[in-house]
């Protein structure tokens, strides 16, 4: 945890005594008792990988916010728990961070198999909860203190897979088949469920059809069989693991599908990109963010810019293009709530989320009834003349292009995906 | 040739590819599990462990990874015989190896899982070895290299550590330990001694399993936990204290699974797999190779 220890206290009051002279100069130094945001985060565990970059986001955005004077006048303070990766650890910390740290807010930590778990314990204490990729958690508990930052939006079945779909409808010819892989994960099982609704609505014919579970170690058989069935095209969902497992057996069998891809959790961490290289060419891969001129938006670059540095002296995720823009908005959205609110009030937070629209490094959010955005903004990219495996060309514009939503394009699809071939 | 032939001689291939992995994983746990009664339930993250010694070593040296991990092996045998020391003082001296011995190996496999990821952080490594993207093309058949070369590596390492335990005066002891300990005092040979050894031995087999994996796929600090069973379930297939038996369970195990993802999809694999191990506990319950007490 952070800031609540015997030594961060010592840290907190050296740094008080270092800054408070120059601080007091400022005419918009915070001041009085902090504003205490709770919430855990998996540090550790199969989900550090994001937990720890979301983490850097955080403090970069407590750093601008302080520096700027704080919450209210007051600073604000970050109070978190390593979740370890553990659904099962997250009651427990909610309700320390509620009932013993006494927190002013909190929020959730990375993905849907945190955030779900914490739900009663915010639900009971009315706590208003901005969460962090969470994919249709708010549909079954209905919450109406619950936001979400995730672009999936709520209508997961009809929208999530809509620009795999969109792409693979406009090519020419049009496919006639498909193949549908994924993980027996609660989020694959989310999108693979939108992708045979959307195949049913084109008319698709599916040539194959399964879940693998997380537990696999080798891919070929599941790529030589999606061969064999001869789809036209394949939708993907898998993890990081699994996605450099199956990336890595489709070169091997020399796969050649008209479009492979779907939401391929994997080459959005910074290790993968490097690791597969021209694997990825020509893989459509849903994004929630790529480095292209179309999708620019205040403060996005300046976060990005102070991410990488820090990155790399905490040795994690280098590029920071998934994850920490997200989490930064995650807090953008609590702050602007809080100003306009002018006090802590869950109801009125909660009220204030639900009527207004907000300005964040990841563009304008308005969120519908469930918490959901009111306009899901699912981004379908595809990789394109990766050559070698380097770290500079992924920081360029060109090198992962959007094809969807029409909005935010920014290239034209290639065809075939080859595995590198 | 007939796709569902070439699907399931693809299948055949892939699963005996695989096999050499978990053959590479189970053989060291053979040794501990099987021979030493040690249930060294940290090996896996032991193995994990070599994997990311080995990244991060190719990534300073651009070596090849199992050359690397062979180069390493020294170094685990000396880390397996003192975390045998420590075991055999706290807990098997006093004759507390049973649950408590366990919990100890439990704790040893947090210790290192948290050490991992205090030291080279949570996200996944990996090597690029030089043969990892060629794929050998049989007729219909593809050998990707980088499940042949681990394999192989492995399969040859197994066999030179079969022909010590049979033909050397210290192999013969390690084999005559998992038989009878007290036995040995009366060959005025030491057995704790030789299970200081023999544990070696089994750690150093992790670190060179580590080399293999990290050659297949990228590793984090968990990457372990889905051998854990696997691992486990070999040994006990393969009949315990035999490394034939391992070694032909293991490749059992891989061709099992791989045949039943071809053709009735990967949710299968595992539960198929397992059951062929029940099927086998209930005809042989010494297993495979095993003898009957």
């Amino acid at each position: 945890m952070e800031g609540l220890s015997r030594r961060g206290l010592g840290h907190a009051a050296l740094a008080a005594a270092i800054t408070v002279p120059a601080m007091a100069k400022a005419q918009t130094a915070a001041s009085g008792p902090p504003i205490r945001i709770g919430y855990s985060m998996s540090l550790s565990g199969g989900l550090a990988g994001n937990g720890r970059p979301a983490l850097l986001a955080h403090r970069i955005w407590a750093e601008d916010v302080n520096a700027k004077g704080g919450l209210l006048g007051r600073p604000v303070q970050l109070v978190h728990y390593d979740d370890q990766s553990t659904g099962a650890q997250v009651p427990g910390i909610y309700t320390k961070l509620i009932d013993v740290d006494k927190v002013d807010l909190v929020i959730s930590g990375y993905a849907t198999a945190i955030i779900a778990p914490a739900m009663p314990v915010v639900m009971q204490r009315q706590m208003a909860f901005v969460s962090l990729f969470g994919t249709g958690v708010n549909a079954d508990f209905k919450y109406d203190r619950y936001f979400s930052i995730n672009p999936a939006g709520s209508q997961v079945k009809e929208t999530f897979a809509k620009g795999f779909f969109d792409i693979a409808m406009a090519m020419d010819p049009k496919p006639r088949s498909i193949a549908l892989v994924n993980l027996d994960s609660d989020f694959h099982q989310r999108t693979a469920e939108s992708a045979r609704f959307l195949a049913k609505e084109h008319k698709l014919r599916v040539v194959y059809d399964r879940a693998y579970p997380p537990s696999t170690v080798d891919f070929s058989p599941i790529i030589r069989s999606v061969q064999a069935a001869r789809p036209d095209i394949v939708f993907v969902g898998s993890y990081p693991p699994d996605t450099a497992g199956m990336l890595r057996a489709a070169s091997e069998l020399r796969a050649n599908f008209a479009l492979f891809g779907g939401p391929m959790i994997g080459p959005h961490i910074t290790a993968q990109k490097l690791q597969l290289g021209p694997i990825l060419n020509n893989l459509v891969v849903w994004d929630v963010y790529a480095p292209e001129p179309t999708l620019q938006f205040p403060g996005t670059q300046a976060l990005i810019e102070r991410y990488q540095p820090l990155a790399a002296k905490e040795n994690t995720d280098a590029l920071g293009h998934y994850v920490p823009p997200l989490a930064y908005a995650q807090m953008q959205v609590l702050e602007q709530a809080v100003k306009r609110v002018g006090r802590i009030d869950q109801a009125a937070l909660a009220a204030d989320m639900h009527a207004n629209s907000f300005d964040t490094v990841i563009g304008p959010l308005r969120f519908d009834a469930l918490g959901e955005w009111a306009e899901e903004r699912n981004l379908y990219t595809q990789y394109q003349g990766i050559q070698g495996n380097g770290i500079e060309q992924f920081r360029k514009a060109g090198t992962q292009v959007i094809l969807y939503p029409p909005r935010y394009k920014s290239g034209d699809l290639r065809t075939p995906y080859t595995a590198g071939a | 040739m007939d796709p569902d032939l070439a699907l399931l001689l693809n299948g055949v291939v892939s699963g005996l590819l695989l096999g050499g992995l978990y053959a590479a994983a189970a053989a060291g746990l053979s040794i501990s599990f099987g021979m030493l009664d040690v249930v060294n339930i940290a090996h896996p993250a032991f193995m994990v462990l070599g994997a990311l010694i080995v990244a991060l070593l190719w990534a300073a040296t651009g070596l090849d990874p199992l050359l690397l991990s062979i180069l390493l092996a020294p170094a685990f045998w000396a880390l397996g015989a003192g975390l045998y020391v420590i075991y055999h003082h706290f807990f098997e001296r006093r004759g507390d190896e049973a649950i408590q011995g366990l919990a100890f190996f439990f704790g040893v496999m947090f210790i290192v899982e948290v050490g991992l990821v205090l030291a080279v952080g949570p996200e996944q490594h990996f090597v690029d070895a030089a043969y990892a993207a060629t794929t050998w093309r049989l007729g219909e058949i593809d050998v990707p290299l980088r499940m042949l070369v681990p394999a192989t590596v492995a399969l040859a390492a197994i066999g030179a550590l079969a022909l010590f335990l049979r033909h050397s005066f210290t192999g013969r002891a390690i084999a005559a330990v998992a038989q009878d300990r007290d036995a040995l005092r009366l060959l005025a040979i030491d057995p704790i001694r030789i299970k200081r050894l023999a544990f070696g031995i089994s750690l150093a087999f992790a670190g060179l399993a580590g080399g293999a994996l990290v050659v297949v796929q990228p590793v984090d600090a968990w990457s372990g936990h889905v051998f854990i069973g696997r691992v486990f379930a070999i040994v006990i297939m393969g009949g315990l204290s035999s490394l034939g038996g391992c070694v032909l369970a293991a490749l059992a195990f891989g061709v099992v699974e791989n045949v039943t993802a071809s053709f009735f999809g990967p949710s299968w694999s595992p539960a198929v797999a397992f059951g062929c191990l029940l099927l086998v506990l209930a005809v042989r319950p010494q297993g495979l190779f095993g003898r009957m007490a």
